[in-house]
Formats: C-alpha cells, sequence, structure tokens
C-alpha cells in the first residue's frame, strides 16, 4: 500500500540572525524523505520568509512510511561558502497513517538545533495519500492505532484484549562510530536523532505487524525505551498490549471538527484482519516471528555488535533467605481455575498485559507483586551468529515473571513493565507486574456473550473481589496471614496487597491514599566485568529485602493496608547501588486493619535504653495515629470476635461455593493463628536499625491541602477541578567522595527526595487544595559521586466540598477510565444488583463512611446496604452519562432518566462552568496542556490523534554562558515542551495524555564548558472538549431511552 | 552533600509575582531570598529557607529566559517555549515596562545615549534603587525611543503596538520619548517640585497640538505622509511663533490687552491688582517664550522659562490655582477682540496648550 506523502512549506517567523552585515537572513528550505530532497526558493534578507512553496510530493511505500520521519532543514544560503544550518524539524507522519487520527498536519513548529535549541519556528503543511494494496506479504502495519495509556483509551471500547506484544531493535550508536572522531557535534547529534526516530519507526511498524497477526487493530500501553548502551549500541524496545478496539461513536459525534464519516469509510481495509494474508498461519507464538530484525532497513549501517550474556544469577525474589519476603508472590499453590489457564497458554507465550487499569470485570482476583531481575555483561565481541542475546535476555525474564505468577495461581501478569540500568558494561534488566486472574471473556476471539463463566461470575463481588486471593491456602508454604474479607466475609484476603496497577474504580477505599517511598543506597566496590555483575547480583536481593521492609514499615506507619502503582527502580553505577520504589498507599476496605509497629530492643535490662524504646514506641505510636486522621483513615470499628473468628454462617456458605479443596479444621486452624499477632516488630538490635525507625519518622507529611500519590488518581478524591499543572524537575547532587558509608548515603538520597517534595509542595501552593497525581521518580547516576533525580507529575486542584459532589465524579472517575459501549453496561449493571447486591458491599461514599465510623459497631449488613446505594447510583448514572452522549440518535425522552441525570450532575456542572478559566482570546498560540494522567478532569477526550514519541538531543560548547547546569537543562526542557506542543498543535489537538519523559541523561564536563543531555518523551496527542461546553451541547438534546435505566432506578431506590 | 543542578520546569510557566517584583527590582538571588524570609514566608508554608532558595533561583532563571523575549513584547505572545497564559503574559510585560518615578525624574528629557547610561550609577545611590533596576529602566526607555523614533502615526498608537502596553504606560512612555527626543530639561533645582506625570501631562498637550502629528490629524492631507510624528515639534509653527512677538512689542496692543483682561476680571480675582501690576511681565514672559521657540537651546528651556516668567512670578504674589485659571482664560481669550492682531489660530494653538501645561505646573 504505497502513498503519497505530500508537503508544503508556508513560511517562517523569528529565525535567527545568520548575517552579522545585514541583521538578516537568507533563508531557505530543504525537505527530506528517505532518500529523496526538495528545497525551496531562498528567500532573501528576512527574518520572517514567506516561503509558500509549492506542494512537494514523495511517492514511498508505507513501510518507509511508518520508518522514515519528514526532515525540514532550515538553512542561511551563502554565495560564498558552505550554507549554514539554522535548524531542524522532524516530523513523526504515523499519525497520518490511520484512519480516525490526524488527517493533516499543519502548523508552527520550532526550529530546533542540538547546539543552539530552538531557533523561531517554521509554518508547514504535511498530508499523506495512501492508496490501497491488498499485497499479501507487506511489511508494514498502517491502520494500527498506538496509545501510550494504559487503560483503555476513552472513545473506545474494548472488544478484545489480546495480550502482550514485543519487539525490539539494534544498532551502532553513532556517537560510538569511529567517524564521531571527525564530524562536527552537531552531524553526530543529528546522526544519533535520526537514526533512533527510524529505529522508533522500525518498532513501531513490526509491533503493529504481530499486532495484525493477532488480528488486533490497536497498541494500548505501548511503552518504548532506548538502552544507550555506550560502546555495545543502541537498543530501542518496545512492549505493548494488542487489542481490537472498537469506536465509541457518539461522543465525537457531537463535534462538527471530528466528524469525518468519509475518514472511517478509509480504515476499514486497513483494520479488518481479512485484508492480510499471515492470518491463517498464525498458530505458532508471536516470538517467533521476530526473526531477522537485524537484516532489514539498516542496509547502510550493518549491526556489527551482539552482546555475549553473562548469566550471572537471575535475582529473582525467590532467593533463598528472604523466602518470607514477599509472601504474596510466593505461595506456591496452584490452584486450577477451570479451563481459563491454559486458554492462554495455548495462543500467547507471555499472558502479560501492560495496563494498569481495566474495564470493569475484567480484573477478577490480585495475587500481588512479581518480579524478575537480571545482571548481564554487555560485550562487544563480534559474533554475527547470536544476534539475539537481547531478546533472550527479556524472554529469559519474562519467563522468570511467568512462572512466579503461576506460582501465585495467577495466570496472567498486569500492570507489566520492563526497564534497564546501565553502567559501563553491566546492565540490570527488571521486569514487574502484577500476577492477576482474569476474566477470560475480555481475551477470547469470538463473541462477547458467549463465554461467561457462571462459575467465575457469582464469586465476583465488586468493592473486593479482586482482593480475594486467587492461590489456595492450603498450600501456601509460608504463614500468611488471611482473613475473610472484610466486605463480603465470603473469601480469604492478604493482610496486605502490593500491586504494579492502578487503583480498580470500584474498589472500597478508606480514607485517602498517599505516596510512600522507600529509598535505599548500598556502595559497592569498584570492580570490572564479572566481578563487578557478581557483586551486584549479590546486592540486589539485599536490596530488594530492605526496600520492601521500608515499604511495609511506611505503609504501616500510614496505617494503611495496600500499595498500588508500585514501582521498584534499581539503579547501578559506578560504586553504588540505588533502590527507589514508589507507590501510593490506600486502605483497602477489604482487607484487615493493619497492625501498628512494634519496637524490641534487644537488651530489656538496660533501664535508660528501656526508656528509649517506649519513648520510640510512642512517637511511632503518635505518628500512626496522626496519619490515620490526616488520610481520614476510619474505619467503621467492628469488634474483634466479628473479625477475628469470621461467623460461622458466612464460612459454611463459602465453603459451599468453594467446594473442591477446602478442608475445615485448616481453616480454622490457619484463623487461629491470624489476629491479634499481627504487630509488625522491629528489632532494635544495632544501630542500622536505629536508622531505619528514625528514617521512619523523618518523613514529613505534605503540608495540608496537599496530596500526593504516584497512581492515576488520588484515591478518596473525586471531584477535580480543571485546573492542572504538568512539570518535570531535575535535581542533581554531588556527594562528598570523604565519608562515604552507606548510612551517609542512605540520609543523602533521602533527604534530596523529601527536599525535591518539598520544593514541589511549595512552588504548586497557589493551587492548594491540590493533588500532585501520578508523581514518576526516576534515579541514575551520571557519575561516580553524583546522583541525579528527575520527577514528572501533574498537580490538580479539587474542590473542598467533596461530600456534595461525591456522585457526579464517581460517574467522571468510571467515564473516564472504563469505556464500555452501551450494552457492556447494560449487561454489567444487572449481573450487579441481581448478583452481588444483597450480600456485598459496594464503594462506600464518604458521607456513609463517616456515618458509620462515627456510630461504631454498626452491623455490616445495614452498612452494605447503604453504601450500595450510592455506588449503584453511580453506575447508573455513569451509564445514562453515555446515553446522554448518545441520544441524538434517539429523539424520544423520558422523565424519569431526565430526573436522575439532574440528580447526578448539576452541583459538578455548575462548579466547572465556574471553574473554568476564561477563553484566551487574543492568545496567538492555542494553549496544550499536557499530563501524565489519561484524563484531563474536567473535560472529555474525544478524539486520539496519534502517539508522540519525541527523542532530542542538546549539546552546548558554552555552558556557563547558558546558565551553567540548571540554565542549560532548564531551556532544554522547556523546549521539549515546547516541541511536543507544537506537534500536537498541527496535529490539531489540545492536549497530550499519559505523557511520561522516559529518558533524561544528562551528562556534563564543567572543566570543558560542555554538556551535553538526551531526552525521550511520549505522549498521546487528543482533542478534548470542556464537560461544560459538552453538557451545554448534550442537554439540548433529549435525553431518550428509558428502558435500561428503569431497572436500575428501581433497585437503588 | 551539595547541589549542583535543581530546576523545575512546569508545562504552564509558573510566575511569581512577588518574586518577578523582586527581580525587576534589582535584587540579587541571596537578597530576595533574605527579603522573602523577612516576608513571613516561611512561617505562612512551613517551607525551609533551601526550599526558598531553590524556588527563587527558579523563578529567577525564567525570569532571566523571559527577559529576551520581553525586549519585544510581541515575540512573547508567538513564542512557543513558554506557555503562559495572555493575563499573565500582559502582567509580564506591563511590569517589566513600569518605572519608578525617582528615576524617570532623573532621566527624563535626557539623552538616551551611552553617556547617560554612564550615569546611572549615581542616579541608583542618589535614588535608592538598585543600579540593575536602573539599567532596565533605562534600556526599556531607550529600546521604546529606537523603536517608535522613525515611525509615522500616532506616537502612543506605536508604541502600544509594538510594546503590548496598557493604554496608561504607553502614554507615560509618549511622554518619556517625546522629552527624551525633545530634550525638555526637567533636572533644575526650580523644576524639582515638578512630578513626572506634570510633565507627562504637557508632553500630552504638545504631542496633541504642537507637534507634525497634530496638523495630519485633521482630515488626513494626502501629502502629509512626508513626517507625521508625534515626536518632534512643528518647525514651521516654531517659526511662525515668532509673529506673536508684536503682542508685546507694539505698545498699543500690548496696553488695549491689558485693558480688555483687567475689564473683563475686575472683581473676579482676589489677586488683582497684583495682575494688574504684573500684566505686562506676565504677557512678555509668556510671548517672548514663543519667540524663543526657534532655536533648539530655548526649545529645551521652555520648562524652566515657563517656571521662571510665569509659575514663579505669580507665586511669589499668592495667586490661588483658581485666580490663575480665571486669568489664562480671560488672557488668551482677549486676544481675539485686538484688531490689530492677526494670527488668532497661531495664538490659540499657542495658547491653548499652554494654558493647560501652565495650570498643571502651578503648584508648590
Amino acid at each position: 500500500m504505497p502513498g503519497k506523502l505530500k508537503v508544503k512549506i508556508v513560511a517562517g517567523r523569528h529565525l535567527p540572525v545568520m548575517d552579522r552585515a545585514s541583521d538578516l537572513t537568507d533563508a531557505f528550505v530543504e525537505v527530506k524523505f528517505g532518500n529523496t530532497t526538495f528545497k525551496t526558493d531562498v528567500y532573501l534578507k528576512s527574518l520572517n520568509p514567506q516561503w509558500n512553496s509549492e506542494w512537494f510530493k514523495f511517492e514511498v511505500d508505507d513501510e518507509d512510511l511508518q520508518d522514515e520521519p519528514l526532515q525540514i532543514t532550515v538553512l542561511d544560503h551563502d554565495t560564498y561558502s558552505a550554507n549554514d544550518a539554522i535548524g531542524k524539524v522532524y516530523i513523526d507522519i504515523d499519525p497520518l497513517l490511520y484512519s480516525e487520527a490526524a488527517t493533516v498536519i499543519s502548523g508552527w513548529f520550532p526550529i530546533y538545533d542540538t547546539i543552539h535549541g530552538i531557533r523561531g519556528e517554521i509554518n508547514v503543511i504535511v498530508k499523506v495519500d495512501l492508496f490501497n494494496d491488498l499485497n499479501r506479504f507487506r511489511q508494514s502495519s498502517c491502520g494500527v492505532k498506538f496509545f501510550c495509556t494504559t487503560s483503555i483509551p476513552k472513545c473506545y471500547r474494548a472488544v478484545i484484549i489480546h495480550g502482550f506484544v514485543e519487539e525490539l531493535v539494534v544498532n551502532e550508536d553513532p556517537e560510538y562510530q569511529w567517524i564521531d572522531r571527525i564530524r562536527t557535534p552537531r552531524a553526530s547529534n543529528e546522526a544519533r536523532q535520526r537514526l533512533i526516530s527510524l529505529m522508533s519507526g522500525e518498532l513501531q511498524r513490526k509491533i503493529g505487524l504481530k499486532v495484525l497477526e493477532m488480528r488486533g487493530n490497536a497498541v494500548v500501553g505501548y511503552l518504548q525505551c532506548f538502552d544507550l548502551e555506550g560502546e555495545s549500541g543502541l537498543v530501542v524496545r518496545a512492549i505493548g498490549t494488542a487489542c481490537t478496539l472498537d469506536k465509541l461513536s457518539s461522543p465525537a459525534a457531537f463535534l462538527p471538527a471530528c466528524n469525518s464519516p468519509s475518514k472511517e469509510m478509509k480504515e476499514s481495509p486497513l483494520v479488518h484482519p481479512p485484508s492480510h494474508g499471515c492470518r491463517s498461519t498464525h498458530n505458532s507464538p508471536i516470538h517467533t516471528a521476530t526473526g531477522s530484525r537485524l537484516t532489514q532497513n539498516f542496509s547502510v549501517s550493518v549491526p556489527t555488535l551482539i552482546y555475549t550474556g553473562m548469566g550471572s544469577g537471575s535475582a529473582g525474589k525467590e532467593g533463598g533467605p528472604f523466602k518470607a519476603l514477599l509472601r504474596q508472590q510466593t505461595q506456591s499453590a496452584l490452584e486450577q481455575r477451570g479451563g481459563s489457564p491454559h486458554r492462554f497458554c495455548r495462543r500467547r507465550e507471555f499472558p502479560f498485559f501492560t495496563l494498569t487499569a481495566f474495564p470493569p470485570g475484567f480484573l477478577m482476583h490480585v495475587g500481588g507483586v512479581v518480579s524478575a531481575r537480571s545482571v548481564k555483561l554487555l560485550d562487544r565481541i563480534h559474533n554475527p551468529d547470536e544476534p539475539e542475546t537481547r531478546d533472550a535476555w527479556w524472554a529469559e525474564i519474562r519467563q522468570e515473571i511467568k512462572s512466579h505468577a503461576k506460582a501465585l495461581g495467577c495466570h496472567a501478569v498486569v500492570g507489566y513493565s520492563e526497564s534497564t540500568s546501565i553502567c559501563e558494561e553491566v546492565c540490570i534488566l527488571s521486569a514487574s507486574g502484577t500476577a492477576a486472574v482474569l476474566n477470560p471473556r475480555f481475551l477470547q476471539d469470538g463473541t462477547v456473550e458467549g463465554c461467561l463463566e457462571q462459575r467465575l461470575e457469582e464469586n465476583l463481588p465488586a468493592g473486593c473481589g479482586f482482593c480475594h486471593i486467587p492461590y489456595d491456602e492450603l498450600n501456601m508454604p509460608f504463614p500468611a496471614h488471611l482473613t475473610y474479607c472484610y466486605n463480603c466475609r465470603k473469601q480469604k484476603v492478604p493482610d496486605v496487597l502490593f500491586t504494579t496497577i492502578d487503583l480498580p474504580i470500584d474498589a472500597t477505599v478508606i480514607g485517602k491514599g498517599c505516596l510512600i517511598q522507600a529509598r535505599l543506597c548500598r556502595l559497592k566496590k569498584k570492580a570490572q566485568a564479572e566481578a563487578n555483575a557478581t557483586a551486584i547480583s549479590n546486592l540486589l536481593p539485599f536490596m530488594e529485602y530492605e526496600v520492601h521492609t521500608q515499604l511495609m514499615n511506611k505503609l504501616k506507619l500510614k496505617g494503611m493496608n495496600a500499595l498500588f502503582g508500585l514501582r521498584i527502580q534499581i539503579t547501578v553505577g559506578e560504586n553504588m547501588l540505588m533502590g527507589l520504589a514508589s507507590a501510593t498507599g490506600v486502605y483497602l476496605a477489604a482487607l484487615p486493619t493493619p497492625g501498628g509497629i512494634q519496637i524490641a530492643g534487644k537488651t530489656p535490662n538496660d533501664g535508660s535504653y528501656e526508656q528509649h524504646i517506649s519513648h520510640m514506641q510512642k512517637k511511632i505510636n503518635d505518628t500512626i495515629a496522626k496519619n490515620k486522621e490526616l488520610y481520614e483513615i476510619n474505619p467503621p470499628d467492628i469488634s474483634e470476635e466479628i473479625i477475628g473468628s469470621p461467623i460461622p454462617e458466612p464460612r459454611q456458605r463459602s465453603r459451599l461455593l468453594r467446594s473442591q479443596s477446602e478442608s475445615s479444621d485448616e481453616v480454622t486452624e490457619l484463623d487461629l493463628s491470624h489476629g491479634k499477632k499481627d504487630a509488625f516488630v522491629l528489632e532494635i538490635d544495632d544501630t542500622d536499625a536505629m536508622e531505619d525507625v528514625h528514617s521512619l519518622l523523618t518523613d514529613v507529611p505534605p503540608p495540608s491541602g496537599f496530596y500526593s500519590c504516584n497512581t492515576e488518581i488520588m484515591p478518596g478524591i473525586n471531584n477535580w477541578t480543571s485546573e492542572i499543572q504538568m512539570f518535570t524537575s531535575v535535581r542533581v547532587i554531588r556527594l562528598s567522595s570523604l565519608n562515604l558509608t552507606n548510612q551517609a548515603l542512605n540520609k543523602n538520597f533521602n533527604d534530596l527526595c523529601e527536599n525535591l517534595l518539598k520544593s514541589l509542595y511549595f512552588k504548586l501552593r497557589s493551587m492548594i487544595p491540590c493533588c500532585l497525581c501520578h508523581v514518576n521518580f526516576t534515579v541514575s547516576l551520571p557519575e561516580d559521586e553524583l546522583i541525579q533525580v528527575t520527577v514528572t507529575a501533574v498537580a490538580i486542584t479539587f474542590d473542598k466540598n467533596q461530600a456534595l459532589q461525591t456522585t457526579k465524579t464517581h460517574v467522571e472517575k468510571s467515564l473516564q477510565r472504563v469505556s464500555t459501549d452501551n450494552e457492556e453496561l447494560l449487561q454489567f449493571p444487572l449481573e450487579l444488583c441481581s448478583d452481588s447486591l444483597p450480600s456485598h458491599p459496594f464503594p462506600p461514599a464518604k458521607e456513609h463512611l463517616e456515618s458509620a465510623s462515627s456510630n461504631s459497631g454498626i452491623p455490616a449488613a445495614q452498612r452494605a446496604t447503604s453504601v450500595d446505594y450510592s455506588s449503584f447510583a453511580d453506575r447508573c448514572s455513569s451509564w445514562i452519562e453515555l446515553i446522554k452522549l448518545k441520544a441524538q440518535t434517539i429523539r424520544r425522552g423520558s422523565i424519569k432518566t431526565t430526573v436522575t441525570v439532574e440528580k447526578a450532575s448539576p452541583m459538578g456542572e455548575g462548579n466547572f462552568r465556574n471553574r473554568s478559566t476564561p477563553p484566551c482570546a487574543n492568545s496567538t498560540v492555542g494553549v496544550v496542556k499536557m499530563t501524565p494522567l489519561s484524563f484531563i478532569p474536567g473535560a472529555k477526550i474525544t478524539k486520539y490523534l496519534g502517539i508522540i514519541n519525541m527523542f532530542f538531543i542538546r549539546e552546548t560548547t558554552s555552558l556557563r554562558e547558558e546558565g551553567g547546569v540548571s540554565g542549560f537543562l532548564h531551556a532544554f526542557i522547556a523546549e521539549v515542551f515546547a516541541m511536543v506542543r507544537a506537534h500536537v498543535a498541527a496535529l490539531g489537538g489540545n492536549a497530550v495524555v499519559s505523557y511520561i519523559m522516559k529518558q533524561c541523561v544528562f551528562m556534563e564536563n564543567p572543566n570543558k564548558n560542555q554538556a551535553q543531555c538526551l531526552i525521550n518523551v511520549s505522549g498521546d496527542a487528543v482533542v478534548f472538549v470542556r464537560e461544560s461546553e459538552l453538557e451545554v451541547l448534550s442537554t439540548q438534546q433529549p435525553t431518550a431511552n428509558c428502558q435500561p435505566s428503569c431497572p436500575g432506578g428501581e433497585v437503588t431506590t | 552533600m551539595t547541589s549542583e543542578l535543581d530546576i523545575f520546569v512546569g508545562n504552564t510557566t509558573l510566575i511569581d509575582e512577588d518574586v518577578y517584583r523582586l527581580w525587576l527590582d534589582g535584587y540579587s538571588v541571596s537578597d530576595a531570598v533574605a527579603l522573602r524570609v523577612r516576608s513571613g514566608i516561611l512561617e505562612q508554608t512551613g517551607a525551609t529557607a533551601a526550599v526558598l532558595q531553590s524556588d527563587t533561583m527558579d523563578h529567577y532563571r525564567t525570569f532571566h529566559m523571559l527577559e529576551r523575549l520581553l525586549h519585544a513584547p510581541p515575540k512573547l505572545l508567538h513564542q512557543l517555549i513558554f506557555q503562559i497564559p495572555p493575563s499573565r503574559q500582559a502582567l509580564l510585560i506591563e511590569r517589566y515596562y513600569a518605572f519608578d518615578e525617582a528615576f524617570v525624574r532623573e532621566v527624563l528629557g535626557k539623552k538616551l545615549s551611552k553617556g547617560t547610561k554612564k550615569d546611572l550609577d549615581d542616579i541608583s545611590t542618589k535614588t535608592g534603587i538598585t543600579l540593575k533596576s536602573c539599567r532596565r529602566q533605562f534600556d526599556n526607555f531607550k529600546r521604546v525611543f529606537k523603536v517608535v523614533e522613525e515611525m509615522r502615526g500616532s506616537l502612543v498608537d506605536n508604541i502600544q503596538q509594538h510594546f503590548l502596553l496598557s493604554d496608561r504606560l504607553a502614554r507615560d512612555y509618549a511622554a518619556i520619548v517625546f522629552f527624551a527626543n525633545n530634550r525638555f530639561e526637567t533636572g533644575k533645582k526650580k523644576l524639582q517640585y515638578l512630578s513626572f506625570g506634570d510633565f507627562a501631562y504637557c508632553a500630552e498637550l504638545m504631542i496633541q497640538n504642537w507637534t507634525l502629528g497634530a496638523v495630519g490629524e485633521a482630515p488626513t492631507s494626502p501629502d502629509s505622509q512626508v513626517d507625521d510624528m508625534d515626536m518632534d515639534l512643528d518647525k514651521e509653527f516654531l517659526q511662525d511663533l515668532k509673529e506673536l512677538k508684536m503682542l508685546v512689542a507694539d505698545k498699543d496692543l500690548l496696553d488695549l490687552h491689558k485693558s480688555l483682561v483687567c475689564t473683563a476680571l475686575r472683581g473676579k480675582l482676589g489677586v488683582f491688582s497684583e495682575m494688574e501690576a504684573n500684566f505686562k511681565n506676565l504677557s512678555r514672559g509668556l510671548v517672548n517664550v514663543a519667540a524663543k521657540l526657534t532655536h533648539n537651546k530655548d526649545v529645551r528651556d521652555l520648562f524652566v522659562d515657563l517656571v521662571e516668567k510665569f509659575v514663579e512670578p505669580c507665586r511669589s504674589d499668592h495667586w490661588p490655582l483658581s485666580d490663575v485659571r480665571l486669568f489664562l482664560n480671560q488672557y488668551s481669550a482677549s486676544v481675539h477682540s485686538l484688531d490689530g492682531f492677526r494670527h488668532q489660530a497661531l495664538w490659540d494653538r499657542y495658547m491653548g496648550t499652554l494654558r493647560g501645561c501652565l495650570l498643571r505646573l502651578y503648584h508648590d
């Protein structure tokens, strides 16, 4: 399916002065795609040239369209000497290749030079005409949509979630080629930028092919990373989740701008699998399809690098001495759950999902975090027979993850991600995810309705189902604290739950959540090659253990019992290892109340020591109490008898349900062993432990009015207002090399992170009350004594008058995070009300909880029903919202539904209107919002325009003149933001969601007055519409179709 | 542990108004931090000095990067690097171009040259405004001057268009540019009692009536394209002003003028006798000022002359402002009744403006 790429260069502005004599510039433009180059005329003596060129036309294969970036170079014409380059613009034309995204790229792009930064702007128009071609053996995958968002994108519906796709490509790093010694830094940087652009294009195309093979049409949770391995080369790898998505037609239909029926037509041949030939042959695992990756497309620079892996100790979490550590992970009970596990294995090698949020009902049970690391040596030895070492490494790790998940009785891993840390020739590969049991009906080809399994459905209470252990308690090799679920009292739950996913929407949470971090440094001797790798792999299990202990302690100190969005990053440096774990702690109502922390001294006879201990103990208890108050954790006081030994009746019932393998004796035994013994005991037997306790207490809570979390949304806060501020903050500290001890190091690192957070709170104080969401810390060790911490997050304001808004915001939340169509929404509420309503509590609204806690010892059943109401109403109204959107096709109204709608929304509506800032009428540059979240508060995403994946290098040889390292990096990051915004605006979008800065590699050489920085960012370009505007539109439409909502209304009242 | 690098970049550029003010006022980072500490911000927010330091540095760096754009405000609107809401952009520009009364009085009417710039440290010591701030203000004056110097059309409009200033501030800049261009002396000791506002008021009147632009404003004559500028006084007009001399040179005319004024004002003026005694001196003063305006030197001394020849004599006789107003009205109007005097229009153009200026200048 070849295509025609058309480019028009319109004008330039704010160009730099290139001719000192006249203070002007004679600019012209080179437009290059593949090997074809066009030039515009020279526009003499102007800083604002108007080229208004003809349409430059490139006739190209769609394979090239996917791989190659459009390269636009602005030059200054010089009659006597060589033309001087002003700068370049790389435009990824991928968004034009799938139909319902952008149709044209048109706008002002910053002209970027790797040495001088942004130098003026250029106005460009790009279009693509695709010709249909039913080539059976095509190499391209045009039409497959890519999303960075790790949930099903709004305005789409997941028909099938196929599963894991991965790919990697390798090349030599231009920076390390011999030619780099003779070319300019600029040429070298540009070669690198171009190469990475090419490689990511190729990678995306190959992933697309795999998706087509799986008969999917989209990749969700697409995560692409670069490994800069120095002399060993450059690896670009990507993972994602293949899906078949259906566009929800209604929301977009309101907007004239997005309404392009002709485009929809164009899509069909691309998306539907029948049009390509590979289909029938694909029973084999996808993994094998990666065959000749190194030989295609890079005809010029044939990769010469090969890795010989040194499999020095895969340091997984199952390390011998620490078997007890993550007990959720290591319980090896394998409960066969019907036929579901093997169904996955048949077709997919790795049942992994990069998604972190799921359609309702998708996630059935969560086992716990599974992770695997392995230390490898990057080797330069030329060995062309083994081009796939990298692939093998990852396969090994994934295999390990898979077996961990199996050990937890889970057949899938969700919230899956992979990362590397490289220092010289040592590389740590890490993978982690959350073992889970999924509802198979989303995963299967074929009809959605056909495969509902009754057995699974009946065990699926909404608010707590995912907490129930997926493994068999009988076969647990370790004493685990299991209790009956505090919510439904039917099934067992662990006392603590760690996950890498976002909090499920329907989870019942008490109070608010908070960011919890574990920080850790370990010194290591400098060593070479294998000795180094061995040293590192020996250290890893200790670090994992300590990180886990810290997390556990801090969680208990906060009075919470579950972690979401857990991300453990281990960074390797020359002489140290750093561990940073971030997660969002919450109190899950289904899980038992966490016990306190008990301090035990070693020498109980010493009086003063004793006193000290009791003093510490008091401090800890006070902190826990304070935190409970701060985060509003007031679980209903249920007397010990009720919790400790579950009431016989429900137990019998549960045994009936889970008839297969339970013997009542053992259950009782387990129950007895649990109980009051759950207090966490910290033994202070040496200074190390003392330090630990101290560091526990030094974590300062955010100032009042601030909350923070690293998940998409803050549990317990629902009423977001529309003001958002995304930011990136970078800090580098230099350690004094004199007395580096582990303790000093830990303290430095801790202070660094804490101070950084404090600075953020201070800077954003004008937004109070607000919440820092998706706080993402990245640690790197650029040099011996340097620690670099990069934070990207978004601050979102919220409304204090929470109670009034609960209903509305629930609606929002579910709409934002879930995309299900009419039919499915219909199905779910019905299932839920018929099935779970009588016995299972739903997520409580805040006011219910408050009343419950003030009225301690309120019977559970009563609580359940009262709670039920609000949540169910939410479902209904969320569904009604959807109907509202669809309503333009259905004209008949009904009083009943209208009433419900009005009950649900007016509060929020009014607030959004009040809060929305006045439109910036006189601004010439359109505002583009950026957020690491998958949604924009107070707004509805109506269209996805394509993925933004950009890589920039900036270098300077006049560091001091540019304001030192801070000035240099500040300007560069601002420029990166600007370029992202410009590309989004040119695609016709007004926001980037799921934005992430995947890499920020900063190197400096102050003595030479030099610095270099590489930044890689990605996200989804979208069009959003303010809800206030949308509602104006939709309220004009009659709300219709009473049928489905009536049953809902009756149940709720 | 030393911080090597410490930055914060928001998708929307954060602007802290207080820090912006400190930066504009030319304080160093450490001074600014000290001042912020003194403002009690640490207590309010529970932040530490280190946090404040980092925050201040960050804002200073941002302002430093923005400064380049602020030199040509339309660039700030079109640039893509900093995403700033329009209201904030306006605030940045307005504050950047705002100036201190004390400073502007020092340089008003001076040539905006390197020489003057060298004297800025003296001005800084004298006014207590930091040298950095003085430089910024001076450079602003000079930059605006350079940009609008050669432009046609309304001075205020040009300034507003190229610097996106508020109406008020654009008018002030017009006055500054006008004064700098005509080099009016404003620094003499006897002029010290006058505020920038007084001068700006006069400048506006003069721009409206005495410049080439003022003539061009009348139904746009096609040949006015030569230079319809607001910055230069209408040379022809200044030449013509010589004709007014007969008002004082011709003894009969002067007597007649006096009697007309005295008749009209008798009983209405508290200081009638003083007026009557001083009439000829005052009239000579005002007319001679007009007649001398052909020389650049005398143009520069316009305000000195006005104060010396009119304001001071009246003030020494304790004329109330209302009497000055009555006198000037009558003094200008009576000329129309002088049959032997033909330059009525010229007189009105001169006196209309001068009357406004004098009334403004007449205070303690």
